[in-house]
């Protein structure tokens, strides 16, 4: 199983000091969180797409291959990619650009955008949000897996004659995940192609989650990918530690009470309650991890969300080095126990790589 | 059949209630129906806190779900500065923008005076009209003075005889359309497929 951390990019003032960071400090600071995941033996850092204030990270490639030449062992993401707004060609070349400087060490997670004035920004209509995600992949799937590409389609200018270069690593595309909190057309094409499914979870009830993932899993089924069981999903968390309950309680209280999503809504005491929120000791984020596959099945990959709110650079560092030293492990071991056999890892360039060298042979 | 009762009033006792349950009364007078009375003021704040975390609650996702099947709603609400009371007006902006297609509702208001009597006909129709409601010709509006007056009753009754009608009627000829699951999917090739060139 993989963990790891997703970020969205918000630049936030700190609501206990009032200071702002700048656009560089912000920007700086999430290259030292996905340093700090690696270095305390996480799997994954993703990043956000956003192309509007308060959010940095418009251009993910750009911080990626930065982050692809500080680390070793890390696999770069996207939480998301907006396969929307995006020209699926470029995004094809800057992936496929990322995977070569990055040895493989890529995957990406498409997902629509929810903020309309960027759809008519990039030329677009939020109104065919779905069916930009459904043609715009199609055709990116076809610029990795085909040398010269012909297409016609209703969103973008037709191709005659192009290749997508430079080609996929070794031939083998970077694995797709496929984030959507409530459209379940989303968890549909996931499972037609045999992707991977990722819920945010972190804003709504478990409920909710559950029946996105139960209906990604019996369509993967239904398209003759493997048992329901062996679909890949992925699953957002959020938390706050400290050694004591009270005092994470105390210290995250204002930074929830402000937080650009749901501040100034609902208690922290009922969105804990009512969602995968962890607020409390590394033991409680253990369990109510745990709990997740519960509702989800046994699942592959587990993101938190730690950085966000105008938490300082220091007290989300902090977090990283508890995930890394107390909770990680431990979910490690727990979730590796009573997990079926048939339960597969999520798909890295090695193993797809293996795979593809396998059917050539075959 | 299903009648679901929507009252917004805010005191206790409330004559905007008192207004939903006489008429409630009536239509089940003419048609056996189960009443189900939503009563807003007990989820308002759970209707201010789905704006905000953008779920509902318990309890008001219980109260959408029996508006969603409900064969007919009764709907009152006080008049608040010239129109509906913006909680009144909170929980239709968290429903389903489809739960309301062809449901036959009978519109009510209570006010101080009878000044504002026609924030039903400029108010409350359009805003069930966009809902794409049927809305019963006559629609009920309760003044102060009305509880110690003459023609309130009738009016109840002509308004709650076009709801049962309404509802009866609809009922039996209404093409039922299965309701429609948040999480039913159109086939991936068929989506895929609409978007393929003609020719």
């Amino acid at each position: 199983m993989q963990f790891g951390i997703f970020t969205v990019g918000d630049v936030t003032p700190d609501p206990t000091t009032g200071r702002t960071p700048s656009e560089r400090e912000r920007i700086k600071a999430m290259v030292a969180i996905a340093l700090k995941a690696e270095e305390v033996g996480l799997d994954v850092f993703a990043t956000g797409e956003h192309h509007n204030p308060p959010f940095v990270p418009s251009s993910p490639t750009t911080m990626l291959g930065y982050v692809a030449a500080r680390t070793e062992k890390l696999i770069l993401s996207t939480s998301t990619t907006l396969i929307t707004t995006n020209d699926p060609v470029k995004i094809a070349e800057d992936f496929a650009m990322l995977q070569h400087l990055a040895d493989g060490r890529v995957d990406l997670m498409m997902g629509r955008g929810n903020t309309g004035p960027v759809y008519p920004w990039f030329g677009q209509d939020i109104r065919q949000g779905i069916n930009l995600a459904v043609e715009n992949y199609a055709l990116l799937r076809r610029l990795w897996r085909e040398d010269v590409v012909d297409w016609e389609g209703k969103f973008r200018s037709p191709l005659q004659g192009f290749t997508s270069t430079p080609r996929p690593l070794d031939d083998v595309p970077p694995f797709v995940w496929h984030g959507s909190i409530r459209s379940p057309e989303i968890a549909e094409q996931a499972a037609y192609y045999g992707d991977g499914f990722f819920h945010n979870n972190i804003f709504w009830p478990a409920d909710h989650t559950k029946r996105m993932v139960e209906l990604y899993r019996s369509r993967y089924a239904h398209y003759g990918h493997g048992t329901p069981e062996q679909a890949i999903v992925g699953l957002g968390g959020q938390v706050f530690m400290r050694k004591n309950s009270q005092d994470a309680v105390r210290e995250f209280r204002p930074y929830f009470d402000n937080a650009p999503v749901y501040g100034h809504g609902p208690s922290l005491e009922d969105f804990t309650e009512q969602t995968p929120l962890t607020v409390g000791t590394p033991e409680q984020v253990v369990e109510k991890t745990l709990a997740f596959r519960e509702y989800a099945g046994d699942y592959q990959r587990q993101l938190f969300l730690l950085d966000h709110a105008g938490l300082p650079l220091k007290t989300v560092l902090e977090q990283i080095d508890l995930l890394g030293e107390e909770v990680v492990p431990v979910l490690r071991k727990e979730f590796a126990a009573g997990r079926p056999a048939e339960v597969p890892e999520a798909p890295t360039h090695q193993s797809l790589l293996a795979a593809a060298r396998k059917e050539t042979v075959a | 059949m299903k009648l679901v009762v929507v009252s917004a009033g805010l005191s206790v006792p409330s004559s905007t209630r008192l207004l939903a349950d006489r008429l409630a009364g009536a239509v089940g007078a003419r048609t056996p129906v189960d009443v189900q009375v939503v009563e807003l003021r007990d989820l308002a704040v759970e209707i201010a806190h789905h704006f905000t975390n953008g779920f509902p609650g318990r309890g008001l996702a219980a109260a959408l779900d029996a508006v969603g099947a409900a064969d007919g709603l009764i709907v009152v609400t006080p008049v608040f500065s010239a129109s509906y009371s913006g909680l009144f007006k909170s929980f239709f902006d968290v429903l389903d923008r489809d739960a309301l297609t062809g449901k036959p509702v009978l519109i009510a208001a209570t006010g101080g005076s009878a000044r504002h009597s026609l924030v039903l006909e400029h108010a409350l129709r359009p805003l069930f009209a966009h809902l794409r409601a049927v809305v019963v010709p006559t629609a009920v509006y309760a003044a102060s003075e009305d509880w110690g007056a003459e023609g309130l009753p009738e009016r109840i009754e002509r308004a709650a005889g076009e709801l049962a009608a309404l509802m009866g009627g609809l009922s039996a000829v209404r093409v039922r359309q299965p309701v429609k699951d948040a999480f039913d999917v159109v086939p991936f090739a068929e989506q895929l497929a609409a978007l393929r060139p003609a020719g």
